[in-house]
């Protein structure tokens, strides 16, 4: 985007950043429909404290958590053509566009930042549901294509956390092509033999399942997250019966071999770490207050000093 | 034969020319001959005027035609020895995904594609050309196999989508179209795809990730239907025409995006008037893009793949 937002740190950069203002200083869980403090939501990492609905975290806070002291630098990611079919329907699309760039803060729906997990240095890239549904387009194929790029360029892990509705209708046959195309990065790290590691994230679903969302060395989602290829809808109306509880969610995904693990985001940190380090050979992770990570290119920014490893 | 909605005028004066001759057969002592001859001009003149401004959606409805040639017609008149092979030896075998070893021009391919079925009973038992996880799977089995015994591999794409069902989902049908998604991109062998009819979704996506694409002129390839992307962004399922216009679906605007890399002409009126033309046209575009490819080794291969969807994107359509 430009160097403030690739250099400086989150906590500053959250200063130019719309969503951090707490509009309302409750939120009503969409699953339960508890009022939640925000603050108390928030320390609890958006997870309902009532009924454990893991709710959307943007991919700053979501990095803010991951991070060792919530620090990370953005990886650029290419920009892509704005319009390329002149798509309108009841509005055109580069005003949706704007009003998504608005609300969210963000240039596209993904973002991707390097950065390091309990001294474990990883690349990791994070849907933004937020932002027109997460939904896949070009930047997303570029923002994925950008991060493998990177991972292999640095000999890293690649996490990647899916959110969305499916693919950008407004690009029409060039959303589609991100099946493809993010397949094409998957294959980089493969090769590479570089983890992928996939956190399914609540929704999860159409052509971004059925492309890098299922592509992952190790899978991984959050409770209850909806992940699909067709929605439960479109399924109901297909074969005109009701569909079994739970069904497509998670758990389900678990219990039907489509994932490894169901993981509350708790406790997703220490298991990402785990599992990297593992895949790696790398010794344990060193449990506890650790000294600051060492970035030249922060300190030369003269930020505050950096807080001890989340958590 | 099938009128579609927008052919409706066209029926009628073919119906007209058709009674006409009924009645000259059954009276030797009228000549209608004339006045049939004038109707027969009529209904071809009018038959261009049709097909030289089909709109997006008229093309959709061409596409999916119940009448168009589909994947078995062309296997049965391109390939011999065509030797089917059955089920991902997991599950089941899926019946909308028909493939097998066969020979092109003499020489041994892998021959896969999505089979609709012709009337109602094959149209039920191909689940209309929608794919469930198995056959994505079988595909994948197919694939592997042409990979070990250097087959080139030739997939004819024609598919609604995806199987909207439990079954499917609890299967994993997203996992079996990306792991289908991927062995496109994997393989060491020529991989060349031509799109007969719809391309739809992730099901096609599955099957036409190819060193090179051909589409039909009224084929499409479209991220959602028509349909659904109008129910999805007008809110209103019968703004069809308005999404298919929007969502640059047709094979013309493809080529344009480097999307489809060629496009096969159907002689005006379709290919579901002239079978015995667009079949062999096929034929023909299927060995030139083997014929393209043949002087690449498995590395030549597959980094032509990567580098052509990677590069996807790069240019827009004119406004």
């Amino acid at each position: 985007m430009n160097w403030i937002s690739n250099y400086v740190r989150p906590k500053i950069n959250s200063l130019f950043s719309r969503r951090e203002v707490p509009e309302n200083l409750w939120t009503k869980c969409p699953e339960c429909g508890t009022m939640l403090f925000h603050r108390e939501l928030k320390d609890n990492l958006n997870v309902c404290t009532s009924c454990d609905h893991h709710m959307a975290l943007s991919p700053r806070e979501r990095f803010a958590d991951l991070f060792d002291g919530g620090i990370f630098t953005e990886v650029a990611v290419p920009e892509p053509l704005a319009d390329p079919l002149h798509f309108r329907d009841q509005k055109r699309y580069p005003d949706r566009l704007k009003a998504a760039q608005k609300s969210t803060g963000e240039y596209g729906a993904m973002l991707v930042a390097e950065g390091e997990m309990a001294r474990t240095p990883i690349v990791a890239a994070a849907q933004d549901f937020a932002f027109m549904g997460g939904s896949m387009g070009m930047f997303v194929g570029n923002a994925i294509v950008a991060a493998a790029e990177r991972a292999v360029a640095l000999r890293r892990p690649l996490i990647l956390f899916s959110a969305a509705g499916g693919a950008r209708m407004q690009e029409g046959i060039l959303s589609l092509m991100q099946m493809p195309r993010t397949t094409v990065a998957v294959e980089m790290l493969r090769e590479a033999r570089l983890p992928y590691i996939v956190v399914l994230t609540h929704p999860t679903t159409g052509g971004v399942t059925a492309s890098y969302a299922m592509l992952g060395d190790i899978q991984i989602a959050e409770p209850n997250a909806l992940i699909c290829f067709a929605g439960p809808r479109v399924i109901e109306q297909t074969i005109r019966e009701k569909l079994p509880e739970g069904f497509q969610r998670a758990e389900y995904l678990l219990d039907h071999g489509m994932l490894d693990r169901v993981t509350h985001r708790k406790q997703l940190r220490d298991e990402l770490i785990a599992i990297t380090r593992l895949l790696l050979g790398l010794p344990p992770a060193v449990k506890g207050e650790l000294p600051p990570p060492d970035q030249p290119i922060l300190t030369a920014i003269q930020s505050q000093p950096a807080a001890g490893p989340a958590q | 034969m099938n009128y579609l909605e927008f052919e409706k005028p066209l029926a009628e004066i073919e119906g007209k020319a058709e009674e006409l001759r009924a009645m000259g057969r059954s009276n030797e002592a009228m000549d209608v001959g004339p006045e049939a001859l004038a109707l027969d001009r009529k209904a071809a003149t009018l038959l261009t005027d049709i097909y030289a401004k089909l709109t997006p959606w008229q093309k959709c409805q061409v596409a999916r035609h119940p009448d168009r040639p589909h994947c078995k017609d062309y296997i049965e008149q391109l390939f011999t020895d065509y030797t089917p092979l059955a089920g991902d030896r997991n599950f089941a075998d899926d019946h909308a995904v028909m493939g097998g070893m066969a020979r092109f021009h003499d020489r041994p391919v892998m021959v896969i594609g999505h089979e609709k079925g012709h009337d109602t009973n094959s149209r039920i038992e191909r689940n209309f050309g929608m794919a469930r996880p198995e056959g994505y799977r079988k595909a994948i089995r197919l694939m592997d196999l042409a990979d070990r015994f250097n087959l080139p591999v030739v997939t004819l794409v024609d598919t609604p989508g995806a199987f909207p069902g439990k079954g499917a989902e609890e299967r994993g049908q997203s996992e079996a179209i990306a792991r289908s998604t991927q062995k496109c991109l994997t393989i060491g062998v020529p991989l060349v795809s031509v799109i007969i009819g719809e391309g739809g979704s992730g099901g096609a996506v599955a099957f036409a990730t190819a060193n090179r694409l051909a589409m039909l002129e009224h084929s499409i390839y479209s991220v959602i239907s028509p349909e659904g992307c109008a129910s999805i962004l007008w809110k209103d399922a019968e703004k069809m025409r308005e999404a298919a216009e929007a969502l640059r679906l047709t094979a013309q605007d493809l080529r344009e995006l480097g999307v489809a890399d060629q496009v096969i002409a159907e002689p005006v009126g379709g290919a579901h008037r002239h079978r015995d033309t667009v079949i062999p046209a096929v034929g023909e575009a299927i060995a030139q893009m083997l014929v393209e490819l043949a002087g690449l080794d498995r590395a030549a291969l597959i980094s032509d793949r990567r580098r052509k969807y990677l590069a996807i994107g790069s240019k827009g359509l004119a406004a």
